[in-house]
């Protein structure tokens, strides 16, 4: 059971991405990217870190595609009036991607990564918990105002300043 | 418990990641591109997790966190800027923006 639904979320996540890839319109590619989404947080789970896909989900799925939907609806861009792709644009992209996929079965024939899953019990909410304020109290600090930061750039960035708009 | 070892949960992020750079090279559309680059981020968080599982530290996995949160946050600021751009120029195709060229 746990090996049909590893390749269920690896087909889901990797199907996922080539279709958000390889979609002409950018609504579809959001909805894609979702369900990409959806199975590496399936295969987050079989990691035993529920946690983590619970977040990715929230995070995700809840908020990014969501803005991104958002936008794409907002700009409103036509999406028939594409130019096609340029053959060397993808004879170059194709070939980055396949380098970087031998690279990584190379490290993985060669490499001596752990095949068993160590031993000791599954963390739970209270050891992430101890770790981000503890160990990662400064992290932790950095990334809320680093949010504050992006959140006055967003205010910045979105608002009509009307100084600007008669000076171009 | 996953029923794979370490290598077939590198080689999914590794996958993950190729594809969404093969996007970024290949797509015209700057919503389209920005999408690629959350798959390439997510491929890495998979990543990371899977290391920090197989090796039984936490630290891999609160690591996920700060990811997400960057995430979350370059979301919002390129967005900002696409819609910023798309007011200016009317159009968030990448071959039409090129005014810092020549």
């Amino acid at each position: 059971m746990p090996n049909l639904l590893f390749y269920l979320f690896t087909f889901l996540a990797v199907g996922g991405a080539l279709l958000v890839v390889v979609n002409r319109n950018a609504v579809n590619a959001a909805m894609f990217l979702l369900l990409s989404l959806v199975g590496v947080a399936g295969l987050f789970v079989l990691l035993d870190a529920a946690l983590m896909a619970f977040v990715l989900l929230l995070v995700y799925a809840g908020a990014v595609v969501a803005l991104f939907l958002f936008i794409i609806m907002l700009l409103d861009t036509t999406p028939g009036a594409q130019k096609p792709f340029k053959k060397a644009t993808i004879a170059a992209s194709t070939l980055g991607g396949a380098l970087l996929i031998l690279g990584v079965i190379s490290l993985t024939k060669r490499g001596m990564l752990p095949s068993t899953e160590a031993a000791g019990s599954v963390p739970t909410l209270k050891n992430y918990a101890e770790q981000l304020f503890t160990t990662y109290l400064l992290p932790v600090q950095i990334v809320g105002f680093m949010l504050l930061i992006a959140m006055l750039g967003v205010i910045v960035l979105s608002k009509r300043f009307a100084v600007t708009d008669k000076a171009s | 418990m996953s029923p794979f070892g370490l290598n077939a949960y590198i080689l999914i992020s590794a996958l993950l990641f190729a594809i969404g750079f093969f996007g970024v090279l290949l797509r015209k559309n700057t919503l389209v591109i920005y999408m690629c680059l959350e798959l390439m981020l997510i491929a890495s968080t998979l990543g990371l997790v899977a290391f920090s599982r197989f090796n039984h530290t936490l630290d891999g996995s609160v690591f996920v966190f700060f990811i997400l949160t960057i995430a979350a946050a370059e979301v919002a600021v390129g967005l900002a800027i696409i819609v910023a751009l798309f007011r200016k120029r009317h159009t968030i195709a990448v071959e039409e923006l090129n005014s810092l060229k020549n």
